[in-house]
């Protein structure tokens, strides 16, 4: 692949957004003059069950249509996952690693088994109880993730994100409010 | 950043599905009769939120089946109707008979479709075999490798259709394309409303100053020449196709073709591929190009009717060609898209080249770079004449045992 290529695979259970995730994630990137790619794995369309969905973003057109197997990016939106599925799957030693959890990055890495260095946390269900009143991490793991990217434009995100929200949330604005802050303050809280 | 090809251009992260119900939205057909299957159910749901929403103001027909849907385009078409619809895999297949009286019948009829494998067993995944077995039934075949080129092709397939009174369908590979968000241009309505224009159809049933008969028994007397004249219709098709392509590059600055050669002008390898794995393989053939290996690419977009000439222009000064399938006719012999290309390039004078046969992706099985990497050091083993080329067909990433 392409070293500017940027990869990424988010691991979710049914019903916890990792395909809305991946969907917002590429257009908000659209939205920074960026190609991108979304497409989500179609396996056991189950409520808990667990699924992944894929990015890519590059600066020059994207043709390649296979499967992502070596993602610079691994986002995990339940801790649980890392008991019953292979989640550093084609991480190797450079891959980098993003869980919605209450444990240190130390811990985790300890868990998974890879470096310290690889691996970023954030409580992304808290700031989601705390902001949008729900546990749906999805919205502050997009935020997570623009920060360890480091190369994308976290405004240009939240404008695009608030843009979307709006068309759809116009009636009830505590929703849109909730997930721009949560997005915020993921993207903050986000830590090695 | 990102720019727009046309300078009224937009550009959206959009699915081939959403992009597919988007030119169907543009060009506002009169009627459109559907029954939604997995993966093309957006296409029509989409479509259908449109009608209910009143954004169009298509007449809309959620029919029973398949059959019934596809009956129904053709009464509507035959009514002089501008009629779509949409399907994929057994939808496909249950329309089966009607298919060749959609053509039969010279009838500018427009669908969606979205490549599925067949069952049994059961699979929901992206393969070609649906629309490869409906090869011979007289319709126009459009392939797509993205949505761009879904939502290209959808705008343009209408006016090849009425031009070359031949139904034509426009695929996608299922999931893989259909599903897959990427970024696409799209136009303004106006803009592609004027590129569609208006349809007046030369005679149609409901046109009671002009009553004539249509789809009545054709004997011995009659049906060879109607039948003649469809398969000429077909092969005229190829120009119709340039010309509306030609318009469209004008009009919106994208440029199509029958086939799509891609560094295939000094190549010694090639591929020659249908849909989205053209986009893998391009991949390739640049990290090829980087190594100074002379590879290239073929890609068929019109597929019906073949584009004999252009596939020898392309390959004749190839060593080693490998034609990679994404269907299995199950026939003994060989795949579609290879005995097409071998019978074009043989027919034409063109021996001298070593072309093998691959089935790969199956039921949406994995097909990537590395497999595709391995199909072109197959092929320069045997342009150099290490390896002597496979008289049978060989498959890519499947358990043979």
């Amino acid at each position: 692949m392409s070293a500017k290529m940027i990869e990424v695979r988010w691991h979710g259970r049914g019903g916890q957004g990792a395909k809305t995730a991946a969907l917002l994630f590429a257009e908000a990137v659209l939205a920074t003059g960026k190609y991108v790619q979304a497409f989500p794995e179609y396996g056991p369309e189950r409520m808990g069950a667990p699924v992944q969905s894929f990015n890519r973003v590059s600066e020059n057109p994207i043709t390649v249509h296979s499967g992502v197997t070596n993602p610079n990016y691994v986002v995990i939106l339940d801790p649980s996952l890392m008991e019953s599925v292979l989640v550093t799957d084609g991480v190797g030693k450079v891959g980098k690693v993003i869980v919605n959890t209450s444990f240190s990055a130390k811990e985790i890495a300890n868990k998974l088994g890879i470096d310290g260095s690889q691996v970023y946390v954030v409580n992304a269900s808290k700031i989601a109880l705390e902001t949008i009143g729900k546990n749906i991490p999805n919205t502050p793991m997009l935020g997570a993730l623009v920060k360890v990217v480091g190369t994308l434009d976290i405004n240009g995100v939240l404008e695009d994100t608030k843009d979307k929200l709006t068309a759809k949330f116009r009636h009830k604005p505590e929703v849109i409010d909730g997930n721009l802050t949560s997005i915020k303050r993921a993207f903050d809280e986000v830590k090695n | 950043m990102i720019e727009t090809v046309y300078p009224k251009g937009k550009l959206v992260a959009k699915t081939g599905n959403e992009v597919m119900a988007e030119a169907m939205r543009q060009i506002e057909p009169d009627v459109v009769a559907a029954y939604p299957i997995t993966p093309a159910t957006e296409i029509l749901q989409i479509f259908s939120q449109f009608v209910a929403d009143g954004v169009v103001k298509s007449e809309y027909i959620p029919v029973e089946s398949e059959h019934s849907a596809m009956s129904a385009t053709i009464a509507a078409s035959a009514a002089g109707a501008r009629a779509m619809t949409g399907t994929s895999s057994q939808g496909l297949c249950f329309m089966w008979e009607m298919l060749y009286i959609a053509s039969g019948l010279r009838l500018p009829i427009v669908m969606a479709e979205v490549n599925r494998a067949i069952s049994a067993p059961l699979n929901i995944h992206g393969d070609q075999s649906d629309t490869m077995g409906a090869r011979d039934s007289g319709w126009i075949q459009i392939y797509s490798e993205n949505s761009q080129e879904a939502y290209d092709n959808m705008i343009q397939a209408t006016r090849i259709a009425e031009k070359a009174k031949i139904p034509v369908l426009v695929t996608t590979d299922g999931f893989i394309i259909s599903h897959c968000m990427e970024v696409v241009e799209l136009y303004p309505d106006a803009d592609v409303k004027a590129f569609v224009g208006e349809y007046k159809p030369e005679r149609y049933l409901l046109d009671t100053k002009k009553p004539y008969t249509l789809g009545s028994i054709d004997l011995q007397d009659y049906y060879f020449e109607h039948r003649f004249q469809l398969a000429e219709a077909m092969r005229n098709a190829k120009n119709v196709i340039l010309d509306v392509a030609k318009d469209f590059e004008k009009s919106f600055g994208r440029k199509y073709d029958l086939c799509e050669e891609y560094m295939l002008s000094d190549a010694e390898i090639a591929i020659v591929i249908i849909g989205s794995t053209a986009g893998t393989a391009k991949v390739v053939v640049q990290e090829l190009r980087e190594k100074g290996i002379k590879a290239g690419l073929l890609k068929i977009r019109a597929y019906r009717p073949f584009p004999v000439e252009q596939v020898t222009k392309g390959l004749k000064h190839i060593k080693a060609v490998a034609v990679m399938d994404r269907a299995d006719s199950c026939s003994g012999a060989f795949a579609p898209l290879y005995s097409d290309v071998v019978s074009s390039l043989y027919a034409t004078g063109v021996t001298s080249l070593k072309v093998v046969n691959y089935i790969y992706g199956l039921g949406g099985r994995e097909i990537n770079i590395r497999h595709i990497s391995d199909v072109y050091e197959t092929l320069i083993k045997i342009a150099t004449g290490s390896e002597k080329p496979s008289s049978q067909v060989r498959y890519i990433n499947v358990r043979e045992k």
